[in-house]
């Protein structure tokens, strides 16, 4: 059965601001690394995986998550980083399976280390988490087809809490893109699948836009 | 230009949806009474940002004043030695000073009680006014107190002394995680910013920059490599200039340009002004300058008279010059310390190096790629217009003032 447009919710668009906080909580090897990864709030290794995408780095860094990005160059361990820089948060539904996922990759690291190495004093793995403030811009969506028009237009906050932060919002896992085209019934199926086709950790906010952009414009206009 | 309202002129340089964002980001806190609080409305970084960013509020309808703590030369001579001891000098101060400190914060407390006392929010500035926090036990907003300072090792009995008055705020907020220290209440992380429509960092046209290479005899046909700084050992001004020597032996003709502040209340200072001399040789391309802490455009116009900038710090703070030199499209070769780090990227925005002898490896390898020097020039500047510039340090005092309001919850939906 496929809802029709008046028993469908408008999709508000919402926009968000994030604020980081530190935790007071330093590594300066893989041990105490590991130790801080076991009881760190899911709030602080959400950070660590996805804030980058909200804060000062380039386009196409090296590693995609912090904590690689610590290794490689804090610890100078290239084989450890290259392996937690392959852990894909996209694909983990809970992030405690990502919590796992950390630890399990450093103790499998630690098993056939030799010795440990220390990072610089001023070059320590800084735990961090965030607080966010959403708010609403004022512009909903009645219609999927007028995605079309709102999606370029959307700042990249809007993008980061509708495409990623949605994520873990819903409980379904889906971005509110989808979450909302579901609403539909499988009118948009298609669409919804090429929206799942996107990869969110790689490319930049404002190179998501673009593809969400393609997407809509590809399906209502192709 | 300035016809434009504050706001306007931000449009042209970060973009309509910067602006945009912090218009709605700031609908909800309209009629909020904010107060700032530091101790000088002349010179420093902090007054500088203070001059834009308290209109800004204003302009976005939060009602925004700054107010100043002044005292008596011995008070400021107290809380420069609370800098210096923050930054992990030694400093032993006295009885006598600690009590004009007290004495001059109870003294402003009672000036400012009717400004401070029903603020919403209340972000203190810097060790100066700290203590104020003492004398308002039934405020009632919320107070933060704002660390520029890199607080990563500070000499434990005066942090002792300092965090008595710390811990009684509602939060912090330091530069970077790095330079933040435990405390009993939230510490949150906002990097400082530039302004790019102050006099370091406006355009200037080609006269203003020509002026510069005549001024101080520089060769505008041959490649100059530039540091401003003070004549601080953290700095590294020898390095730099070791740097050079090494990166002349290929090419013959460059030029270095050593550009920092004069003698100050800073005894270090002129004995590495002297180390700097000497390790020149009578160089006649090296061009050792002291300008006074006003010369703001020429600043300016040498950075961007310049074909590479140089940060070779040992030690760092945010390094707000290299932020600069970026903005004004050039890559930077910096010491791997501090906020340099998160600045400069290799390949990006201008190269990390840990020796003179790093440097002299970038110099040449940038002044032999001159499309990759313009490349890494362009990013720089644009990596700093997302996320250096004086809106994107708005934006998260705005957001911090939600979460102050709202609690510790992760995610505030506001209606």
């Amino acid at each position: 059965m496929e809802a029709n447009k008046s028993e469908t919710a408008p999709f508000f668009i919402k926009d968000c601001a994030l604020i980081a906080i530190a935790t007071g909580k330093r590594a300066q090897n893989l041990r105490e690394l590991r130790e801080h990864l076991r009881d760190i709030s899911p709030n602080s290794i959400y950070y660590h995986f996805w804030g980058g995408l909200l804060r000062p780095r380039f386009d196409d860094p090296e590693y995609h998550n912090d904590f690689a990005i610590w290794i490689a160059h804090g610890l100078h361990n290239k084989v450890l980083a290259e392996r937690l820089a392959v852990i894909d948060p996209a694909k983990l539904e809970a992030p405690e399976d990502l919590r796992d996922e950390l630890i399990e990759t450093i103790e499998e690291y630690l098993d056939e280390a030799e010795y440990l190495t220390w990072s610089k004093r001023d070059d320590q793995f800084e735990f961090i988490r965030s607080q966010m403030v959403v708010f609403d811009t004022h512009i909903s969506v009645r219609e999927p087809e007028e995605f079309v028009q709102a999606v370029p237009r959307m700042a990249v906050g809007s993008i980061f809490y509708h495409f990623i932060d949605g994520r873990r919002r819903n409980e379904n896992s889906l971005d509110d893109f989808q979450n909302w085209l579901l609403e539909f019934g499988n009118k948009y199926n298609d669409l919804r699948m090429n929206i799942d086709r996107i990869d969110p950790y790689f490319p930049p906010l404002k190179v998501l836009r673009d593809e969400l952009s393609e997407v809509f414009n590809n399906y209502f206009k192709g | 230009m300035q016809d434009k309202s504050i706001l306007e002129q931000y449009v042209e340089i970060a973009g309509a949806d910067v602006v945009e964002h912090l218009r709605q980001l700031a609908r909800r806190l309209k009629g909020l009474h904010v107060v700032h609080v530091n101790s000088t409305r002349v010179g420093g970084g902090v007054a500088e940002i203070l001059h834009k960013m308290v209109p800004l509020m204003q302009e976005l309808g939060i009602e925004t004043s700054w107010e100043v703590i002044e005292g008596e030369a011995a008070f400021y001579q107290c809380t420069k030695n609370f800098h210096n001891a923050i930054q992990g000098n030694r400093v032993n101060i006295p009885e006598t000073q600690l009590k004009i400190y007290e004495e001059t914060n109870a003294q402003t407390a009672e000036i400012l009680r009717e400004s401070l006392q029903d603020a919403d929010i209340v972000l203190v500035h810097d060790p100066q006014p700290a203590a104020l926090i003492n004398h308002f036990p039934d405020r009632k907003g919320k107070w933060v107190w704002r660390c520029h300072i890199d607080a990563s090792r500070p000499f434990r009995p005066v942090w002792k002394y300092l965090r008595n008055y710390v811990s009684q705020y509602n939060a912090s907020i330091f530069s970077l995680a790095g330079f933040a220290q435990r405390l009993p209440h939230p510490v949150y992380l906002i990097a400082p910013s530039i302004d790019p429509l102050h006099e370091k960092n406006v355009e200037l046209d080609e006269r203003e920059i020509r002026e510069v290479y005549e001024r101080f005899k520089i060769d505008p046909e041959r490649p100059v490599i530039l540091q401003v700084s003070r004549y601080d050992r953290f700095k590294d001004p020898v390095g730099v200039i070791q740097a050079y020597k090494l990166a002349k032996e290929f090419i013959p003709h460059l030029q270095l340009v050593l550009a920092g502040g004069g003698a100050t209340d800073d005894p270090e200072g002129e004995i590495v002004l002297n180390d700097v001399r000497s390790a020149a040789e009578d160089d006649p391309d090296i061009n050792i300058l002291v300008l006074p802490g006003d010369a703001h455009r020429t600043i300016n116009a040498l950075q961007r008279a310049a074909t590479i900038v140089l940060q070779k710090s040992i030690r760092e703070g945010f390094g707000l010059t290299v932020t600069e030199a970026m903005w004004k499209n050039k890559p930077v070769i910096g010491g791997d310390t501090g906020g340099i780090r998160i600045q400069v990227t290799n390949y990006h925005t201008g190269f990390l190096v840990n020796t003179p002898e790093g440097a002299a490896l970038r110099i040449r390898y940038l002044l032999h790629n001159q499309d990759k020097l313009l490349e890494m020039g362009l990013k720089a500047r644009e990596f700093v217009r997302e996320n250096f510039l004086i809106t994107r340090h708005l934006r998260e005092y705005l957001t911090l003032i939600y979460v102050l309001l709202h609690g510790e919850k992760d995610r505030i939906e506001l209606d």
